[in-house]
């Protein structure tokens, strides 16, 4: 077959239609998003009754994934690698449970390319005590998908794909494989294993520590993890992922003269480490996110042999791995641009020209001016509202509600939050019940642009429906004001603000109007 | 055969999706390739970029390492002028003398145009002009002038720009030939 230009990402969506995935669940998030956007727009997939959707959360997402499996199908869901913690729960039970075939594709993004922090899903992933894979390049993440389900299905585990920014956002040459037909619609070989009672857990989780070993097992044999001899045994090199490929960037033949364990599955394969261990003087670790491997290699106390890497940051601790940083650790002398000159400014990202948020903040920061008031912001496009000084903080997903309440109830005034459309339907909903109950000053903005802007206009789970919602979470429809966002509504959205921070309870605005680039996008298309 | 390519411009404005042609046209050699590229926020209206690694041996990285871009693409001049760490000492630039100011502080342009003209090979010139006069978009003429240092002949772009526009129509296919064999005129020169 002729080799596809694909993603990383794209390469994950292809190998899920490929190796019969029947439902594919996600939310969006960068760099991930690309995943199930494919199988979505495919129609191959459509054609073999794939569902593909996009959920409320990461949650929502995750939960529909272990359904699937219940009924004896393959599933995926995919997600940033913040939105781990959002699914926290039903991942650390679906490895209980011992679900098999669901593959949890998590996309970390070291460097804080599009993210609020590094954090490296491997950490949960071990916590849970189940395998995971992470590909080192483009062909890999799709036969790892395949490798991810055979696994899945015959040692009864959930299996974490974790992928850096780096591969999911890089095209290359990806050959397909014959596909596989779908699982047919079964009954779980073991029931009860899907009902978490004290009783039944227990057992469970015996399960899962006696299947440590098979895991382990299959790191050292699956052949996904490579012992690769060098002749200069003063130092043996660990690498994770795609770290294997700056790695051997460095050294133009392909030749590395160093012991190199490649590692692309986990559990770590104890037998090779042990063997690089016993060979070479030192070892260095190199991996794209935390120093995972390096703290279970080093241990606490870190007696024994000298481990290099990020914990003792012969590499920076923060930050993606690069080939420049290994030409460093191993005093290589690569090749060095130019500086930058001087001249050149910072250009950081803004919203958009004619982008209805603009509007919003405009108005938010004319009537914020007068008090002393906070303006709780939230994760989208319009967290660049910080720039324009309109929001003084950004937590998490669906924080401004929730913390715009406890601010007010600790005294701020006036207490505002602002969040979108997508973010509200994500995890602001049940923060605005907290709000509702306990009466709460604060005012709400719901910025509605119909879509989920920022990771490129996936539908808004909440789309024509937060009036509804809020009415139906217990706000006074009279407080539930609505507001085209246009400069000529200026005076209008301003008398809004004003009159509804002068309310005390909960109120709601929701200025709603097409994001700017999505508008462009659909009178691209009509004509 | 290895070219190491940094693409860069302003969010929103396209350059990015040149690497489709190129990356299109080397496919059809048969040549390895990676292209990476940054999406989410970055997009909006901020600095942007794209490394494409095309060669006849395997490639690891998917991102060219400092000092060794063969050449840097760019929509925009400062824009240019921001990736020189990772320019070879023997590379060139290909860029927009136009600039595309969004920020309030953007540098004199004399002091940008003296930065680009200090390294050897640099090409710099109004694409936009160019692009009016045949009706085409400013990226597909600084394409055609990168081709005398892309190691992919014009033939071969010409032949993905067919493949990859034909589907929109004769003239949309047509107007793209012209802005790149017009950017390929200037460059020879």
């Amino acid at each position: 077959m002729q080799k596809l230009l694909l993603l990383g990402d794209e390469a994950i969506a292809q190998a899920f239609i490929d190796a019969g995935g029947s439902a594919i669940n996600s939310y969006p998030g960068t760099p991930s998003t690309q995943i199930t956007e494919y199988v979505i727009k495919s129609k191959e997939a459509k054609e073999k009754g794939v569902i593909a959707n996009w959920c409320a959360n990461e949650k929502t997402a995750l939960e529909a994934s272990i359904g699937v499996a219940y009924a004896g199908k393959r599933a995926m869901t995919c997600m940033k690698h913040v939105g781990l913690n959002v699914c926290g729960d039903p991942f650390m039970n679906a490895a209980i449970i011992g679900t098999k075939g669901v593959l949890v594709v998590v996309a970390d993004d070291p460097s804080m390319f599009s993210s609020q922090d590094e954090q490296d899903s491997r950490f949960y992933g071990h916590w849970a005590m189940i395998p995971m894979l992470e590909p080192s390049n483009q062909q890999e993440a799709y036969d790892m998908v395949f490798f991810g389900y055979e696994l899945s299905e015959k040692l009864g585990t959930p299996v974490l794909y974790r992928i850096p920014t780096r591969l999911a956002h890089s095209r290359a040459g990806v050959e397909r494989r014959n596909p596989l037909p779908q699982n047919p619609l079964t009954e779980p070989a073991d029931a009860s294993s899907f009902v978490l009672l004290p009783a039944n857990a227990k057992r469970l989780y015996r399960n899962l520590i006696d299947k440590q070993p098979l895991f382990t097992k299959s790191s050292e044999e699956s052949g996904y993890n490579k012992y690769f001899e060098g002749e200069n045994k003063k130092l043996g090199i660990i690498t994770s992922g795609i770290a294997y490929n700056y790695l051997m960037e460095n050294f133009k033949d392909g030749k590395c003269p160093y012991p190199v364990v490649k590692i692309t599955q986990y559990p770590l394969p104890y037998n090779m480490l042990s063997k690089l261990y016993d060979e070479c003087d030192e070892l260095l670790v190199l991996e794209d996110g935390q120093p995972f491997i390096e703290e279970h290699i080093k241990g606490f106390l870190g007696k024994g042999k000298k481990v290099m890497g990020r914990l003792d940051e012969t590499i920076r601790r923060d930050g993606e791995m690069n080939a420049e940083k290994i030409a460093a650790a191993l005093k290589l002398a690569p090749a060095k641009g130019m500086p930058v000159p001087e001249v050149v400014t910072n250009r950081p990202p803004a919203l958009c020209q004619g982008c209805p948020h603009v509007d919003s903040y405009t108005a938010l920061n004319d009537v914020m001016a007068k008090y002393h008031g906070k303006v709780f912001g939230d994760i989208g496009c319009y967290t660049l509202g910080f720039n324009m000084k309109a929001i003084d903080t950004t937590v998490c997903m669906g924080a401004s509600i929730t913390m715009a309440k406890g601010a007010a109830e600790a005294g701020i005034f006036p207490s505002v939050a602002v969040i979108g459309d997508g973010t509200f339907g994500h995890s602001g909903m049940t923060g605005l019940l907290d709000c509702v109950n306990e009466k709460a000053n604060v005012v709400i903005m719901i910025l509605d642009n119909d879509i989920t802007a920022m990771t490129g206009g996936q539908p808004s789970s909440a789309h024509c429906k937060i009036a509804q919602i809020c009415i139906g979470l217990g706000v006074e429809p009279e407080h539930i004001r609505e507001i085209v966002p246009l400069p000529k509504n200026h005076d209008e959205f301003v008398k809004i603000l004003e009159e509804e921070i002068n309310y005390n309870g909960v109120s709601v605005i929701i200025p709603r109007r097409t994001c700017i680039v999505e508008l462009k996008k659909h009178i691209g298309e009509k004509k | 055969m290895k070219k190491d390519i940094i693409l860069c411009g302003v969010g929103g404005d396209g350059i990015v999706s040149v690497a489709k042609i190129i990356s299109d046209a080397a496919l059809n050699r048969n040549l390895y390739l990676k292209q990476s590229e940054i999406h989410g926020m970055s997009q909006r209206g901020g600095s942007v970029f794209s490394h494409l690694r095309i060669s006849d041996k395997p490639i690891y990285a998917d991102v060219i390492p400092e000092g060794q871009a063969d050449i840097i693409l760019s929509s925009e001049p400062m824009e240019a002028l921001r990736y020189l760490p990772f320019l070879a000492a023997d590379g060139c630039i290909i860029t927009n003398s136009e600039p595309f100011v969004n920020i309030k502080n953007y540098p004199d342009m004399e002091k940008v145009m003296a930065e680009l003209n200090k390294v050897k090979n640099t090409v710099a010139f109004n694409a936009n002009d160019m692009a009016k006069k045949v009706n085409a978009r400013s990226n597909m003429v600084l394409l055609g002038a990168t081709v005398p240092f892309l190691g992919i002949d014009l033939a071969e772009l010409e032949a993905s720009i067919q493949r990859i526009f034909g589907r929109k129509g004769e003239a949309v296919v047509n107007s793209n030939l012209a802005a790149i064999r017009a950017g390929y005129e200037f460059a020879k020169k």
